[in-house]
């Protein structure tokens, strides 16, 4: 990387890192990452939007920390230090989260310790903060938490929508529907229903990406 | 400086460490007071919330102060008893509320059990018993309000600590809490005092069960047996006070 100090904020090259990460280059359907925590929040669109919210927090911040220390960590022990950071940065989020949003944080219950193990977090800190400065890694980060966030709600709106018959909560299929005989599928509310529709959406996008075909 | 050396892994290992850990127990304790407000004022909600009461909280410019008037308003009364049914003197209801696993940790003969009545507008007295066990992956605990007859349910709250979204965790939805009003609790001495029955319409015509929650079957079970644990405690008491009531009524 040869990066010039003088290099504006919000180059084209940092504005890529900040929008590929949406479609281009999608953390979950194109490279295939956090596809567990996909399964597990999406049931609901609210739970879904607080993780999206909490997941940039994290991998915006870890990949900052990890980028300013990046020439001082130790090889060796490179890995244990990124799990350091991102553990302790997701503990934060969810302190603060229980201090300010009290509702919320009891909705996502487990899944903001489990950002832990988000692998898109990993994967961003070993693939690009440990090579590149502090602030397009930080684009890098929100970028890529973006990414993430998106495919979350699209899901959720889907399985929200299909399975209980409400969005955000609030009930959005009419009654009368329901008195013609329509029924909430209930397998949308189930995780494997999550792994179909992420299929989709990665049909979906390939269609219009074609060059994302492999050959 | 060599960045492979012992020393330089491990000095950077222990400062690491040492500097995470104080970021973290200083945002810990200064975020402390603000978390163990929340989890009072959500108990106070709960406690109302199970009697129909405060259902404006969610509107309240300010949350806590309208919480804290609620409660003072409408619970009028709490108190401890014992397994053996008499009251526990000098018990603090509220300070065993807060702790109840550990209440549930003892052995049945120790346990005192906290009682909240309250007392609505229209001069109705309303028994709250709070409830707590364990369901899929953690603590499930819940309040039952009971009517005065000690035996019809007038309305129920839970609440869980990490039940899957959208699936166990809908034990705290408005529908599955809704089917428990109204029906009654079975105190003649039976073995079952409510029952969580799984398959929909299977409570249909039974009058002390509600429909289990499909997907939620495991964190179903632990609410019923949390139910049938905590009533028990609760029964001797009950089955006295309900005597008294006919006596009074005669």
């Amino acid at each position: 990387m040869s990066n010039k100090e003088k290099e504006p904020m919000f180059s084209a090259k940092n504005l890529k890192l900040l929008t590929s990460p949406f479609n281009q280059d999608n953390p979950v359907v194109v490279q295939m990452l956090g596809i567990c925590s996909a399964l597990a929040v999406t049931a609901k669109l609210k739970p879904a939007f607080v993780m999206a919210l909490s997941v940039i927090v994290v991998t915006a911040f870890a990949n900052l920390l990890m980028s300013m220390l990046r020439n001082t960590i130790p090889s060796r022990i490179r890995i244990i230090v990124q799990l350091v950071v991102i553990a302790a940065l997701v503990i934060l989020v969810d302190q603060v989260l229980k201090a300010y949003v009290y509702d919320v944080s009891k909705q996502l219950s487990v899944f903001v310790g489990l950002i832990i193990t988000n692998c898109i977090i990993m994967g961003r800190v070993e693939a690009f903060a440990l090579a590149n400065k502090p602030w397009p890694s930080f684009i890098d980060g929100i970028g890529n938490g973006i990414g993430y966030g998106l495919i979350l709600v699209v899901i959720a709106f889907f399985r929200e929508l299909l399975g209980a018959g409400t969005l955000w909560g609030y009930q959005v299929i009419p009654q009368a529907l329901y008195d013609l005989g329509y029924a909430n599928n209930g397998l949308m509310l189930l995780p494997p229903m999550a792994l179909v529709i992420i299929g989709v959406i990665i049909w979906v996008q390939r269609s219009f990406n074609k060059n994302l075909i492999e050959k | 400086m060599n960045k492979n050396s012992n020393t330089y892994i491990i000095s950077y290992a222990i400062i690491m460490v040492v500097v995470v850990a104080s970021v973290l127990s200083i945002a810990a304790l200064s975020l402390q007071p603000l978390q163990e407000a929340n989890v009072i004022i959500e108990k106070k909600t709960d406690i109302l919330v199970s009697v129909g009461q405060g259902a404006g909280a969610d509107d309240a410019v300010d949350k806590t102060k309208y919480i804290n008037d609620q409660y003072k308003e409408f619970i009028t009364d709490s108190y401890a008893v014992n397994v053996k049914g008499e009251k526990v003197p000098g018990a603090d209801a509220f300070a065993l509320l807060t702790n109840l696993k550990s209440e549930y940790d003892k052995p049945v003969a120790e346990r005192s059990l906290p009682i909240f009545v309250s007392k609505s507008e229209t001069g109705e007295m309303l028994y709250v018993l709070p409830l707590w066990g364990k369901g899929l992956w953690g603590p499930v605990w819940g309040y039952i309000s009971l009517k005065e007859d000690w035996t019809t349910v007038s309305g129920v709250v839970f609440g869980h600590k990490s039940e899957t979204p959208g699936l166990g965790a809908e034990i705290a939805t408005p529908v599955f809490e809704d089917a428990f009003k109204n029906k009654r609790v079975h105190w003649d001495g039976s073995e079952v005092k409510f029952s969580i029955l799984k398959g929909a319409g299977s409570s249909k015509g039974n009058d002390s069960a509600v429909d289990a929650i499909t997907g939620g079957t495991i964190t179903c079970r632990g609410v019923e047996s949390m139910l049938q644990v905590c009533l028990d405690g609760y029964e001797k008491f009950i089955l006295e006070q309900r005597a008294e009531n006919k006596n009074i009524n005669n």
